[in-house]
């Protein structure tokens, strides 16, 4: 895990502050800032991906059946998948608190 | 303007699966600017390193110690992105030549927004098309200085209203038109200009890789739809690219050592097409200009009516 | 011992580049500092250096260019004067705070306005903060070798930071002296190939110049200033190593008939050459005055500065750069402030002069010597300054 922010001590950056590891955004968790969430259903799905190639936050995988499934640490609830899904598979709904 | 998605949604499983610019990053929702530098990561791979400038993409991307970049990245400053590829790219070419790093292709790309392209960058950018650097630039156009709060830049299109050029009493917006960015790439007679949208990811993908495979330096500019800025649902930056370019407001073209085309993936992708010559692609590339000339024409006889 | 030629200072600063082996040059014309990449630019058409030339558009690309050949892993190199310092400020800074060991030489000219083109130290001054080691070359000579020097430095593994050269515009760039070339062994020997840390690399793939948050930004500033105040050692190792092999030894500062000298001039750059004449002079009238030589600006030779004038009664500061609204020039300030809490402070008069390359003769630091004396006598604690041989003061 990469150091919280409290506790980086000036000796522990790295050299002109650079940042060694590639991608580590992803312990950061996007998903926070939701309201509303994606729900799949696989019945309408066509598995086309049109829903995986159009999220900007990478947020969307491939299951192992070919299905599509939201990352719920990373997605945003911009709703663009819903939005551009093809067979209307994908339904907003508000998060519960 | 036909473009390839309509063609086959099945082609979305052909991009790679591999994202090379990682969740996390803290883009707005529904940021298609966030999606195209997606796509580019992807086009481009792992062997690339990235000059960005300062903008959207550099503040959401590299807040310490957390960093969206799995490929090299460097960021020095707003202006400079294309000299600090240039730098970068005459670095790698010598430490090569003199064998102190492998030879291998890399691709280097430099990025920024329209602000970071058009306005304060254009001189560093003009530069280095000029020297001939063998590099990628792509401006991200989302129209206006997102990072610093929606205010107007050269590439805000006529009308908008920006926290700068606001919808006032008596000045209603922008009053100035787009400038036409890809035509000042164009001028530097490099060998590749095109412009492209994330709401067509593949015509995206195949232009990076296109540009990519060029020797020498390429440009492309990329609309990048900005919910936050243009006041839009953070649902429909997809659709509104869309519209862009099917209304003719952002055309989708390339120009190839100063010929101009649209796009012509639309017949590469399709097998009735593959066996076509140069000469044909030209002939029809011809007949659907003339044919959208003279649907501008009509359109534009019948206005007001 | 290396071949000893009559050459052009710019000239022999290009063959001493030539000599370090750099990848990357990227510089814009102004002068006076031309000299310097014309002969580099022959150097590397004629293949007599393999390196990139990049002729940039601006000297804020020139600075843009040498971060990002530096951040591959590259030697890189620029020079520049004034006005293209201003251009290039604000990546000078980014590329300290990134630890990009690029060399620099700065001709030294006034900057503008109103625009001159010819010599004072207004233009390193407006970046005394930017991060960078910075030395004063006082002839041709140092110049060659402070450009090996300044790559032995910058590159340390523990240092890892920009260096500027400063040389006098015209003074030094433009003028004929005789120069001792380096052997091509004693060059392998004193300088290594550049390893740096972190590079852009596909097979290593790291985030250069992220975002610092206030969470972040004091500690990244801290990381940057340490290894600044601690380069010092490693530059004075750097030029012990140095005289070890070609013979001439370098310090923080230089002095010249200080030791039992009352009275001392403390000047930085060529100035010191002139000034080392007039302490002669004075000497043979029987004035007890000698000479300190600034050389490293930063990081700021403290102690050096507390040794070579704790004892002595009064400090002549020259100064040929100007902080406006201040306590007279950048070098008096230091100076100053590095003497307060010494027991024994001298009296400090400062004296701005030479601006744009107003000639100041023997007879003008006489001048300056005694208007000096004359203000201990009437005010010894005033700590004031003036601009010498300014018309209607």
């Amino acid at each position: 895990m990469t150091k919280t922010r409290q506790d980086l001590a000036w000796q522990e950056l790295e050299i002109g502050a650079t940042l060694i590891t590639p991608g580590n955004s992803c312990e950061y968790k996007s998903g926070d800032w939701r309201s509303i969430r994606p729900v799949v259903d696989n019945k309408k799905c066509v598995r086309c991906g049109t829903c995986y190639i159009f999220c900007p936050d990478a947020a969307i995988h491939e299951t192992e059946e070919g299905f599509f499934e939201a990352d719920l640490y990373y997605c945003k609830g911009c709703g663009i998948c819903a939005n551009e899904c093809p067979t209307q598979a994908i339904e907003m709904v508000e998060e519960e608190e | 303007m036909e473009i390839v998605e309509s063609t086959n949604v099945y082609a979305y499983k052909l991009i790679t699966k591999k994202d090379y610019f990682a969740p996390g990053h803290r883009a707005c929702q529904g940021c298609a600017e966030a999606l195209a530098v997606r796509l580019v990561a992807k086009a481009l791979g792992r062997n690339v390193i990235v000059a960005s400038a300062t903008g959207c993409m550099e503040i959401i991307s590299s807040p310490m110690p957390f960093t969206s970049w799995r490929v090299p990245w460097i960021h020095v400053a707003f202006e400079n992105a294309a000299a600090v590829a240039s730098g970068a790219e005459a670095g790698m070419k010598v430490l090569m030549r003199k064998g102190r790093v492998p030879k291998r292709k890399i691709t280097f790309l430099a990025m920024a927004g329209d602000g970071g392209t058009s306005d304060i960058g254009v001189q560093a950018l003009s530069g280095a098309l000029e020297r001939g650097h063998d590099f990628i630039y792509i401006c991200y156009d989302n129209e206006a200085y997102m990072n610093t709060g929606i205010q107007r830049s050269s590439s805000t299109p006529y009308g908008a209203s920006t926290t700068t050029s606001p919808a006032g009493k008596v000045i209603p917006g922008q009053i100035t038109w787009k400038k036409n960015m890809p035509e000042i790439a164009v001028a530097h007679n490099i060998p590749y200009v095109a412009t492209a949208c994330p709401s067509y990811p593949i015509d995206l993908v195949e232009k990076v890789n296109k540009a990519a495979r060029v020797k020498g330096p390429a440009y492309i500019h990329i609309l990048s739809v900005c919910p936050t800025g243009w006041r839009l649902a953070p649902e429909l930056s997809i659709r509104a690219g869309r519209l862009a370019v099917e209304t003719g407001v952002f055309p989708l073209y390339e120009v190839e050592y100063g010929r101009y085309r649209f796009t012509e993936e639309y017949l590469k992708i399709q097998g009735r097409f593959r066996h076509l010559s140069e000469e044909m692609i030209d002939t029809i590339q011809k007949r659907v200009v003339e044919e959208y000339e003279k649907l501008e024409k009509k359109i534009k006889m019948t206005e007001g009516d | 011992m290396g071949k000893r030629i009559g050459l052009e200072v710019s000239l022999s600063a290009a063959e001493a580049v030539k000599m370090a082996n750099v990848d990357c040059i990227a510089a814009y014309p102004i002068t006076p500092q031309t000299h310097i990449v014309e002969h580099l630019s022959e150097l590397v058409n004629d293949g007599e250096l393999d390196a990139e030339f990049i002729p940039v558009e601006s000297e804020h690309s020139a600075m843009s260019v040498s971060a990002g050949a530096s951040a591959v892993g590259a030697r890189a190199f620029t020079c520049t004067s004034s006005q293209g310092l201003s251009l290039m400020n604000e990546i000078v800074h980014i590329v300290a705070s990134m630890r990009l060991p690029v060399v620099m030489i700065l001709a030294n000219r006034s900057m503008s306005g109103p625009i001159s083109i010819w010599n004072d130290h207004t233009d390193v001054m407006s970046i005394r903060d930017c991060g960078w080691i910075q030395v004063f070359a006082n002839n041709g000579q140092e110049v060659f070798d402070h450009v090996l020097f300044g790559y032995k430095v910058a590159e340390s593994q523990g240092v890892m930071l920009p260096l500027i050269i400063n040389i006098d515009g015209f003074i030094l760039t433009h003028v004929i002296e005789p120069i001792e070339f380096w052997e091509k062994e004693q060059v392998e020997q004193y300088l290594p190939d550049f390893e740096p840390i972190h590079t852009l690399h596909p097979d290593r793939p790291v985030t250069m110049g992220g975002v610092g948050m206030p969470y972040v930004f004091s500690e990244a500033k801290v990381a940057q200033d340490e290894p600044l105040k601690q380069s010092k050692s490693v530059i004075i190792s750097a030029w012990k190593e140095l005289g070890d092999i070609v013979g001439r030894y370098y310090s923080p500062i230089e002095t010249y008939r200080s030791g039992d000298a009352e009275t001392l001039f403390i000047t930085q750059g060529s100035y010191g050459e002139t000034v080392s004449l007039v302490v002669d002079e004075l000497r043979d009238e029987g004035k007890s005055v000698g000479l300190v030589m600034d050389r490293l600006w930063r990081p700021f030779p403290f102690d050096e500065f507390r040794e070579a004038t704790g004892q002595t009664r009064n400090l002549i500061i020259i100064d040929r750069a100007i902080s406006y609204g201040g306590q007279g020039g950048p070098l008096a300030i230091d100076i100053r402030s590095a003497l307060y809490k010494e027991k024994n402070q001298p009296n400090i008069t400062n004296f701005i002069c030479g601006l744009a390359g107003r000639d100041v003769t023997i007879d003008d630091f006489k001048n300056i010597y005694h208007k000096a004396m004359q203000k201990v006598k009437k005010h010894p604690r005033e700590e004031d300054f003036e601009y010498y041989g300014v018309r209607g003061k």
